[in-house]
C-alpha cells in the first residue's frame, strides 16, 4: 500500500477524515468539518499545543547539518548530525556527515556550541551545548535555523507552514501535524457542541533521521508537560463517562506516559520514553485524531494500540483507492473507540 | 494594603510591542513591577537593551526582542522566542507604532509605499501577532490583547492621514476580534493613551507644549489598572485620559 503524499501545505490538503469505529468494525469517508458531529457533548479533544521549532541547521563550521531532535539536560540538545545535500536530497541519499568528537566546537555563523556526547551505537547522534542563552540564543536559533523540510513537497516550508492554528511554546522538533487540521472556525465549533478543548506541551521529535538504525530507536524520549487544568478535564471527562480524543500520536504518548508513571493523569513536566504498539492498552485515551498512517511505520504501530490491524489495513487500502493523501499536509484519520 | 494583601495580578506573562522607549517601556517596567515576566519588542537594539536592563535592575523579569513588526518574517519568530522565554503568552500589548512621513503630510502629498509601511506595523503586524499568540490563548480559554490606539482612529486631523486610517482599521480589527473570541475567554481592548510627552508626539508636534502631555509612565499606571480589572467588556473602546477605576 502506498498512499499519495499531500505535496503542498495550502490550500489545507486535509480537508478528508477517515472515521475509523473498532467498536462497530467499520470505517466511513467523511470531512474534518463533521468532527464537531462525531464527538459528543461531554468528550474532551486534547491537543499538542508545541510551537514547531526550526530545527534544521545548516553549520558553518562543517559541511554538514544538524537537525534538532530532543531536549537533553540542562538546556542541551540531542541533535542528528546529517551529510551534504539540500531540502530536495532525501535524508537516506545524503552524504556522510562527519564524525564529531565531544568537546568539539560546532558552529553556524552567530550560533555556537560544544558537542558535549557521541552516541557509541549510532554517533551521527550527538548531544550539543549552546553558548547563547535567553533571547541571544532564540535570535540566534531563529536567524540561523529553518524548519525542517520534507523531499516530497512542492516547494521549501516557511516557519508559518509548519505551526497549527493555537500554538505556543516552540518545543516541537517537527510539526506535530495532527493539529494542522483544526482551523480556529472548528474549535469554536467544537466547543459550541459541549466537546471541552484541553492543551498539553509535547516536544514532537523527528520523523526520520537518515539513517536505519537510527530510526528504529525512534521516537526518542520526549519531554512534555501537562498542565493542571488539562489533568482536571482528563478527569471530569472520565468522571462522567466522556472520551478523551487526544489528537496526534504525541498526546498519546504524554497522556499514556503520564498515568503510567503516576497512576493516573498528572499536571506537570515528565519525558515520554514509552513506545506504544499493538498490545497496549490505553489507560486515558478513547480515540485519537491522527494523519493517514502507513502499515510498517511506528505511527502505524501506535494506531494499533486503538484499533485492530486488519480493520485499519482495511480502511487504509480503501482510503487508498479514494484519493487519500498521507504526510505532514495529508488528509487525517479518526479512530473513535466507545459510542 | 488590605489585610488580604494585594490581589494577584492576572497576567503572569505579556509581550509589549514598541518596548523600547515611552508607553511600551513605561508598561513593561510596570508590568514586572506587578510580577509579570515581560517580553519587550523593538527594532533598535540598544534602546531595546537599556529598557530591559532598566526592568531588571528594578529587579523585575524582562527580556528583549530586536525585530519589527511590520515584517511578516519576523512574527513567528518572535511569537515563539517570547513563549520559549517567558511561557506561553497571557497578555498581548499591540503598541508599536508607525507615525508615517515627518513632518506630517496631507494625504495627496503622502507616498502610497508610505502609507503601506504605516499598515505594515500598525495594522498587520498586530493581525500577525494577534493570530500567532490568540490562538494559544483561545484554546486554553483565556488571554487579553491590547491595541494601543489614539483618538486619530475616530477623529480627522488633517496631516494625519496614514496613522489615523491604521488605528481605525486597528481598531475594527480589534472589534472584530473581539465579538470571535467571545465565546474562547479571550479579551481584546482598544485603548487610547491620550495625548503622551513620547518622542513620537515631539515628531509629530514638534511645537507642543511638554506640560500639557501627559508622561508616559502615568498612562502605563493607569493602563496596568484598566488590565487588573477583570470586568471592562471585551471590545470596548478605552479612553484612559477619561477612565476611572471604579467598579
Amino acid at each position: 500500500m502506498t498512499l499519495a503524499a499531500a505535496t503542498a501545505p495550502r490550500p489545507r490538503a486535509s480537508e478528508r477524515l477517515l472515521l475509523v469505529e473498532p467498536a462497530r468494525a467499520r470505517f466511513r469517508d467523511l470531512s474534518v468539518r463533521e468532527l464537531p458531529h462525531l464527538l459528543a457533548p461531554g468528550d474532551a479533544l486534547v491537543v499538542n499545543d508545541a510551537a514547531t521549532l526550526p530545527a534544521s541547521i545548516r553549520l558553518t563550521s562543517h559541511d554538514a547539518e544538524l537537525r534538532l531532535a530532543a531536549h537533553a539536560a540542562g538546556g542541551a540538545f540531542v541533535a542528528v548530525a546529517l551529510g551534504t545535500g539540500t531540502w530536495r536530497t532525501p535524508t537516506e541519499t545524503r552524504g556522510t556527515a562527519p564524525r564529531f568528537e565531544p568537546g568539539e566546537r560546532v558552529a553556524s555563523a552567530e550560533l555556537t556550541g560544544r558537542v558535549v556526547a557521541v552516541d557509541a551505537a549510532d554517533p551521527e547522534l550527538v548531544t550539543v551545548r549552546f553558548e547563547q542563552t535567553g533571547a541571544a540564543f532564540e535570535r540566534a536559533l531563529y536567524a540561523r535555523g529553518r524548519v525542517v523540510q520534507y523531499a516530497y513537497l512542492e516547494r521549501e516550508l516557511e516557519l508559518w507552514d509548519v505551526q497549527s492554528g493555537f500554538s505556543a511554546r516552540p518545543w516541537a522538533f517537527e510539526s506535530p501535524s495532527a493539529g494542522l487540521p483544526l482551523t480556529f472556525g472548528l474549535l469554536c465549533a467544537l466547543r459550541r457542541r459541549g466537546v471541552e478543548l484541553g492543551a498539553l506541551t509535547h516536544a514532537a521529535g523527528l520523523s526520520s533521521t537518515g539513517s536505519a538504525s537510527l530510526d528504529r530507536r525512534l521516537p526518542l524520549p520526549e519531554r512534555y508537560e501537562i498542565p493542571e487544568a488539562t489533568r482536571a478535564l482528563v478527569e471530569r471527562t472520565r468522571a462522567r463517562g466522556g472520551r478523551v480524543v487526544a489528537v496526534g500520536t504525541t498526546v498519546v504518548r504524554a497522556l499514556e506516559s503520564s498515568a503510567r508513571e503516576h497512576g493516573a493523569v498528572t499536571a506537570g513536566a515528565g519525558r515520554a520514553e514509552l513506545v506504544i504498539g499493538p498490545g497496549f492498552r490505553p489507560r486515558v485515551a478513547d480515540g485519537v485524531l491522527t494523519g493517514m498512517h502507513e502499515p510498517g511505520t511506528s505511527h502505524f504501530a501506535l494506531l494499533s494500540a486503538f484499533a485492530p490491524p486488519a480493520l485499519l489495513e482495511r480502511a487504509l487500502g480503501a482510503a487508498e483507492r479514494a484519493g487519500y493523501v498521507q504526510h505532514e499536509f495529508g488528509d487525517a484519520c479518526l479512530i473513535l473507540g466507545r459510542s | 494594603m488590605s489585610d488580604s494583601g494585594p490581589r494577584p495580578f492576572a497576567f503572569a506573562t505579556a509581550l509589549v510591542t514598541g518596548g523600547s522607549r515611552g508607553l511600551g517601556a513605561a508598561l513593561g517596567a510596570r508590568l514586572a513591577e506587578q510580577g509579570t515576566r515581560v517580553v519587550l519588542v523593538a527594532r533598535n537594539a540598544a534602546e531595546l537593551a537599556a529598557s530591559v536592563a532598566s526592568v531588571r535592575a528594578a529587579g523585575g523579569d524582562a527580556h528583549g526582542i530586536v525585530a519589527d513588526v511590520g515584517d511578516k518574517r519576523a512574527v513567528y519568530p518572535l511569537a515563539g522566542a517570547a513563549a520559549d522565554l517567558v511561557g506561553p503568552l497571557e497578555l498581548l500589548v499591540n503598541n508599536a507604532s508607525e507615525l508615517g512621513p515627518t513632518p506630517l503630510e496631507l494625504l495627496f502629498d503622502t507616498d502610497c509605499e508610505a502609507l503601506e509601511r504605516v499598515l505594515a506595523v500598525n495594522l498587520l503586524g498586530p493581525f500577525r501577532l494577534s493570530k500567532a499568540v490568540g490562538g494559544a490563548m483561545a484554546l486554553r480559554g483565556s488571554g487579553t490583547i491590547v491595541n494601543v490606539s489614539s483618538d486619530a482612529a475616530v477623529n480627522a486631523y488633517a496631516g494625519w492621514g496614514a496613522y489615523s486610517a491604521s488605528k481605525a482599521a486597528l481598531e475594527q480589527l480589534g472589534r472584530v476580534l473581539a465579538v470571535e473570541l467571545a465565546e474562547q475567554g479571550v479579551r481584546v481592548l482598544n485603548v487610547d493613551p491620550g495625548e503622551m510627552d513620547t518622542a513620537m508626539h515631539r515628531a509629530a508636534l514638534p511645537g507642543a507644549d511638554p506640560a500639557t502631555l501627559a508622561q508616559p509612565d502615568a498612562v502605563a499606571r493607569r493602563l496596568v489598572a484598566l488590565l487588573a480589572r477583570g470586568d471592562v467588556p471585551s471590545g470596548t473602546r478605552v479612553e484612559l485620559p477619561a477612565w476611572r477605576d471604579e467598579p
